[in-house]
């Protein structure tokens, strides 16, 4: 129950004048329940490696195994595999093209062949887990707020019932409450339902909160892998391509260079004030 | 430079017939002051009326009830429009959905063109604006090779060869990644020491404020706090009733507070929580 | 895919050709699509194709880049050459298979078609290649001037032109966004009949309208933030001037025409059916 990559290249546009590797012998494996942050500058290649995940783009070479079995094989089932895999595109909303909600998060039950009560049950369960408020079950999708549109459109996907829900930049152009409720929400979904988790991001404090491994692309490769304490105390290296750690973890790092007693690799506000509160209290029965 | 007096801005909610069923209020009494030479940030969640507030600097949207004036000049005034425009330069959200011309410096020249401005004075303002946002050596590029922050520069470029004023900049950064934010702010950092233009800059990102002389939060149409960026930082809970949040170092200390610790209010910078907590030790 | 087409794409470069005046390639580009028919000689393609190598070498747009934009229409080229290699007939037979027959004339027609048509086509991207899509908006206000008097808005239809073309990869790129968001919901193009293919595209279309929507909203309130009110009292950054250069191209160009009337008309040269 996981999805591994095993050596995957991936060549744009081969033989033109636009040739580019966009992705550069990447291997790694997720396990099932797995709550995984990939993180990248833009052109990294993140967007066309989540792209694999669901077998939208197809790898130059190397091999994709979902469930152990290689998504490549001859007669695998595609649309199975994209039902399994769910895949939230940046901007969800601008696919969004029914007359009502509700007939649009039926949209990806439908495809699987469901009858229409089995997709209307779907589509409901699914915008319930969003947190999408009933009332606005019958409004036409395009008279909603930004942050209800990313709702309805990322249920599109979870009325699939995936495996595996894949995000990127689920937050893109929300404001902070809104950010906060949506990543929430799709921490409760992790918890609630044992999904797989892979959220794309460029906010480093976002992404900190709430995984539990990192992923670092650059330049097409997968550059480090590792819990976020392990990933972001490598601050240095990411920033010189183009990254950077969570803010407290330069507050430590400055802290434990002026000589206080602090581990410096907390990434979240709450773990920092616990070094930091820790190492007052060692100073003051010291004295 | 802009004031704005109990400013209104209502518009008519319709059924799906399209008969109005009512109206709306996005902006409600907004009385707004922003000295020549400023920076003044205005802050807000989606949907709190400040790029409502915003297009009527510009006069695209003009006050159902109070008055804004742009330079001392009434944006309800036809005669006045294009001069309000000119003074009051506007940047947009999307970069893609702003920029006309096909190539990069056409595009900086497409304001220029619009006033009438001799052919010459084109090319050097051009040149000037492309220089002074970081651009010039793509001055021969299509837009659509280049990256989100690049494109937003090119925009404020257009801008500032109208030679405004005051630029407005509708959330210039909200669909760009870290770097590309960084890149516009600190550009239209610069222009602001260069050029002295007042700046005013509408966001729901915290951390491009801090620099800023006066800090407005609207919501729900009104403005609801006011103050030195650090004045508002040290509220950190009012921010967050609405939908805001502070920059992470911000919380830091107020969570150290909480826990005990006696840190001053409103710490902006990591520098100076470093500080503070060297001071406490 | 989808970004492959480079149809009127501008390709930037420092050239010869690029630095020529708008009017004078379009002015130029209509001769040479007019000289590929005014004759219909082998040694006139090759006037032709002499002409259009020099043309290409000079633009410094790379040959392969032509080419590619040959791509789209090689279904109405591969159709009109199948026509007339088998419905035109005369002269002796060479191929005669069941109902199919192939004719020299047919054979001569159907290759002089081709080679037509692909200059036709190559000729002009070459205009779109070297011209900025503003430039080429320009030059086509400046040559239809005239129809002001007419009561005609050519300022505005060329603006309308510029902006469509800004907008072509955009919305380009955005349809291949919304196909694959919407394959990620299971949605399938691919199979059925064609009613059920054309539902298909539903989801694609309705997505596509409503972000062109916001588009031209967006621009439109950028347009009219930075001063743009019709083409009145406006000046350009561009001005069109004709340079020395442009009048040479206007002369070889004019030489090159004269060459072809003059090769097609009256030198009998012949290889086989050609």
């Amino acid at each position: 129950m996981s999805i591994a990559l095993e050596h995957v290249n991936y060549v744009y546009s081969p033989g033109t004048a636009y040739e580019k590797q966009a992705l550069k012998d990447v291997s790694f494996e997720i396990e099932q329940g797995q709550f995984v942050g990939i993180i990248g500058h833009t052109g990294s290649g993140k967007s066309t490696l989540i792209q694999h995940l669901n077998g939208l783009v197809k790898a130059t070479s190397g091999r994709i195994l979902y469930e152990g079995q290689n998504i490549y094989d001859e007669g695998y089932d595609m649309r199975k595999l994209r039902s399994q895999v769910g895949l939230v595109f940046q901007y969800p909303e601008y696919q969004l093209f029914e007359a009502d909600v509700l007939s649009d998060v039926c949209f990806g039950p439908k495809n699987q062949g469901l009858s229409p009560e089995e997709c209307e049950a779907r589509a409901k369960e699914a915008l319930e887990m969003v947190g999408f408020p009933e009332k606005y079950y019958r409004q036409s999708p395009f008279e909603l707020s930004g942050g209800q549109k990313r709702r309805a459109a990322i249920a599109g996907i979870l009325a699939m019932r995936p495996k595996v829900l894949v995000l990127d930049e689920p937050t893109a152009g929300l404001d902070p409450k809104g950010r906060d409720e949506i990543l929430d929400q799709v921490e409760y979904l992790h918890k609630e339902t044992g999904m797989t988790v892979i959220l794309v991001s460029h906010s480093m404090e976002d992404i900190a909160r709430y995984v539990e491994r990192i992923i670092v692309m650059n330049h097409g490769e997968k550059m480090l892998d590792g819990s976020p304490r392990e990933v972001f105390s490598h601050y240095k290296e990411l920033e010189k391509v183009g990254l950077a750690a969570p803010q407290v973890t330069y507050v430590m790092h400055d802290l434990k260079r002026r000589g206080f007693d602090v581990l410096p690799d907390a990434t979240t506000i709450e773990e920092a004030a616990d070094e930091i509160m820790k190492s007052f209290e060692k100073t003051r029965s010291s004295k | 430079m802009i004031h704005a007096k109990e400013l209104v801005y209502e518009y008519d909610k319709r059924d799906e017939e399209g008969n109005v069923i009512g109206t709306n209020r996005a902006i409600d009494g907004v009385d707004i002051d922003v000295p020549q030479g400023s920076f003044v940030a205005v802050l807000g969640h989606n949907g709190s009326g400040k790029s409502t507030l915003a297009k009527h600097m510009n006069a695209i949207l003009v006050p159902t009830g109070g008055t804004m004036w742009v330079d001392g000049r009434d944006t309800r005034d036809p005669d006045e429009l294009w001069n309000v425009r000119q003074t009051a330069g506007m940047v947009f959200q999307n970069p893609d959905n702003q920029i006309i011309g096909t190539v990069v410096e056409e595009d900086v020249g497409f304001g220029p063109e619009n006033l009438g401005v001799p052919t010459d004075e084109i090319w050097k303002r051009v040149e000037d604006s492309l220089r002074a946002v970081g651009m010039i050596e793509y001055r021969k590029s299509s837009p659509n090779k280049l990256s989100g922050g690049q494109k937003q520069r090119v925009a404020i470029a257009g801008v500032i060869a109208m030679e405004p004023k005051c630029i407005v900049l509708d959330e210039p950064t909200a669909m760009l990644d870290p770097n590309g934010r960084k890149e516009v702010i600190r550009a239209v950092e610069k222009l602001r020491k260069e050029k002295n233009v007042t700046v005013i800059l509408i966001t729901h990102y915290m951390e491009e404020v801090i620099d800023a002389d006066q800090v407005f939060v609207m919501d729900d149409g009104h403005i609801v706090m006011h103050g030195t960026p650090r004045e508002i930082f040290s509220r950190v809970d009012e921010l967050k009733t609405y939908r805001m949040d502070v920059p992470q170092v911000t919380m830091l200390a107020e969570e150290l507070r909480k826990r005990g610790l006696d840190l001053p209010k409103g710490i902006l910078r990591r520098e100076e929580l470093v500080e503070a907590l060297c001071r406490l030790r | 895919m989808i970004r492959d087409i480079t149809i009127g794409q501008y390709y930037p470069a420092q050239s010869r050709i690029h630095r020529l005046d708008p009017r004078v390639k379009i002015v130029c580009t209509l001769l040479f699509l007019v000289s590929l028919f005014i004759q219909n000689s082998l040694l006139g393609y090759v006037v032709a194709t002499v002409f259009l190598g020099c043309v290409i070498r000079l633009s410094k747009v790379p040959l392969k880049f032509i080419v590619k934009g040959l791509k789209p229409v090689v279904i109405l080229l591969l159709f009109t050459v199948v026509m007339n290699l088998f419905l035109t007939r005369g002269g002796n037979t060479l191929v005669h298979f069941w109902i199919f027959t192939i004719t020299e004339s047919g054979l001569r027609t159907s290759v002089l078609m081709a080679v037509r048509l692909i200059y036709l086509v190559m000729g002009s991207s070459i205009m779109t290649f070297t011209t900025s899509p503003n430039g080429l908006t320009d030059g086509m206000e400046s040559l239809l001037h005239p129809l002001n008097r007419l009561n005609v808005p050519v300022h505005e239809v060329a603006m309308m032109m510029s902006i469509a073309l800004r907008f072509i990869p955009i919305l380009l790129e955005e349809t291949d966004k919304i196909m694959k968001a919407q394959m990620a919901r299971g949605a399938d193009f691919e199979s059925g009949n064609i009613i059920q293919r054309a539902k298909a595209m539903i989801p694609i279309l309705v997505p596509l309208f409503v972000s062109a929507f916001r588009r031209a909203n967006d621009l439109a309130m950028a347009m009219e933030s930075r001063c743009y009110h019709g083409g009145e009292g406006r000046t350009k950054m561009k001005p069109l001037k004709y340079k020395a250069g442009d009048i040479r191209a206007y002369i070889f160009t004019v030489l090159y025409v004269v060459m072809m009337f003059a090769v097609g008309r009256f030198v009998p040269f012949r290889l086989w059916i050609f």
